[in-house]
């Protein structure tokens, strides 16, 4: 069963000068079992939302504007796509990404056809 | 056979049967609507069968058998699912018609054998909403229409549909596991299983003082599913702890209400009306619990409970045991209301002066700020310790908080006692 794991954190979250030493290292060592279990397809960080851009067509016109198209405080800072026997694997998974300690996320099955 | 023996042997069958058919039809289908209908046509079909036929030896076996049976047929003719059919055939397989006891499940990584528990937690999954597993619990376990859960929760049966319908989408969606879950998470999970039964047995307790009867049922399934978790899982002292809490609840129904329908205190109720069998089955349960020396929140509060339902009096009272139950309650329950319980228990047991130290605290913290229960105890022990002006204050401050016409008569009367002369 596939899930989008979206990796979010609110808007003003400032880290602790050791959480910022931490997150790196510990982010690596979260991918490296995550890809060892096979339970990790890919995934990626995202640039800031400051970097976003969001495209609409209304009325045959490309609609673009800068900047993430939710006013959400919480922003999607990075996914990853994971495979694993049911939501219960898919929890603990995303229970043991070092972002889970101080923001959130989000597990998403994909439709499957 | 008599007709009357046979519909009273439907009735009965529902009860015991109806979770126990569905958890075994999910487990072998996977399908929770499939599962549903099915069992409902085997009670239809016992209906119609067994007052001309006689009631099977074993109805139970027979209903699950005739469940089995449409649920086999509906799989054949959905063919054009390749994956359906070979499920069907499982089916076939895996519960041949003549087994005598065709409920029995595998056992599961738990260690625990029965579809029912699996069920259970699958419905009690804490990914689903709260009102979800709440709904699921009474659809698929205690076999209430959806018509029937939505007048219990005052909701339009439209919107019960539709919540039921989310949360079994999200079971099959999401892929959450039908299965007890392993030792590491079990502790966590029962917790969401017995909040849904608890909450499931408040629902119905706290609405027993009006004429809805699907209210009263509330209880009683509640009360039902407890016994049979308890049942499922004797290692599971929390299971007992909350049967004996809710029978020790449920003991007080009669005195709890007078007359007129208004609620009758503690204090004032006519213990001889409280239920001496439920009590004595209560206090049963929660010795047996209580001896696996793991007190939990529940079996805390069924002890504080016991203390209640073993005094004569209400001025005979093991205030100072009822004090330290909830101080040990508040060690692994820290929460505001159970503060303020503790710091009544202490001013019974201790004297107002020592009680009305705790409850400043808790004023102090702002936690139950907007709650008029807070200000109402700081009056009442104001009012015991003489300061009269203080006591009025804080009076007023509480009617002011609370939207209850019972609790405005009584608060107005003691504003009108602690009146300046």
């Amino acid at each position: 069963m596939k899930y989008m794991m979206f990796v979010c954190v609110e808007e003003d979250t400032e880290l602790t000068p050791e959480e910022s030493r931490e997150i790196g290292p510990a982010t690596e060592a979260w991918v490296a079992e995550m890809d060892g279990r096979g339970v990790r397809l890919q995934g990626n960080q995202l640039a800031p939302i400051t970097d976003a851009t969001t495209v609409r067509v209304r009325g045959g016109e490309v609609v673009i504007s800068d900047g993430p198209f939710t006013e959400a405080k919480e922003q999607i800072g990075g996914y990853d796509i994971l495979e694993c026997a049911d939501l219960d694997e898919a929890i603990e998974v995303a229970s043991k990404h070092p972002v889970a300690r101080y923001g959130m996320l989000e597990v998403r099955p994909f439709v499957e056809w | 056979m008599v007709t009357q023996d046979a519909s009273s042997a439907v009735a009965e069958a529902f009860t015991e049967e109806w979770g126990r058919i569905v958890a075994t039809l999910i487990a072998r289908t996977g399908d929770w609507d499939l599962a549903e209908d099915c069992a409902q046509q085997a009670f239809t079909e016992a209906v119609r069968r067994w007052p001309r036929d006689g009631v099977p030896r074993q109805p139970g076996a027979w209903l699950t058998t005739v469940a089995r049976n449409r649920a086999v047929d509906r799989l054949r003719h959905e063919r054009m699912k390749e994956e359906r059919l070979r499920t069907a055939t499982d089916l076939m397989s895996a519960i041949p018609p003549d087994e005598p006891d065709p409920t029995r499940g595998e056992e599961d990584e738990s260690g625990i054998a029965d579809d029912r528990l699996r069920l259970m937690f699958t419905c009690c999954h804490p990914a689903l909403p709260l009102e979800g597993r709440v709904a699921l619990t009474l659809r698929t376990l205690a076999g209430l229409t959806t018509a029937e859960i939505a007048r219990a929760f005052l909701v339009p049966e439209a919107t019960m549909a539709k919540r039921l319908v989310r949360a079994k989408g999200k079971i099959a969606h999401a892929r959450i596991p039908y299965r007890v879950p392993p030792a590491h998470l079990l502790p966590e999970r029962t917790g969401s299983v017995l909040a849904v039964l608890y909450l499931l047995f408040n629902e119905g307790y706290k609405a027993s003082a009006g004429p809805d009867l699907v209210r009263a049922d509330l209880c009683r399934e509640a009360i039902r599913l407890a016994r049979v978790l308890d049942g499922l899982m004797p290692d599971e002292p929390e299971a007992g702890g909350l049967l004996a809490l809710v029978l020790f609840q449920h003991s007080r129904r009669l005195a709890r209400v007078d007359e007129h329908g208004e609620l009758v205190t503690l204090e004032e109720q006519d213990r001889s009306r409280w239920d001496r069998g439920e009590i004595d089955e209560a206090a049963a349960i929660l010795d047996r619990a209580l001896a696996r020396h793991s007190a939990g929140p529940y079996q805390l509060q069924a002890a504080i409970a016991a203390c209640h339902a073993r005094s004569p009096r209400p001025d005979a009272t093991d205030w100072a045991r009822i004090a330290t139950l909830y101080e040990r309650l508040l060690g692994v329950m820290p929460q505001p209301i159970v503060a303020l319980n503790h710091a009544i228990a202490v001013a019974m047991a201790q004297g107002p002066d020592q009680g009305l130290v705790l409850v400043d605290e808790l004023d102090a913290s702002g936690a139950l700020s907007g709650y008029y229960l807070l200000h109402a105890t700081r009056a009442d022990l104001l009012r015991r310790l003489g300061r009269v002006a203080d006591a009025r204050a804080a009076y007023l401050q509480a009617l002011e908080l609370t939207s209850s016409d019972a609790e405005r008569r009584f608060l107005r009367r003691r504003v009108a006692e602690t009146a300046p002369l």
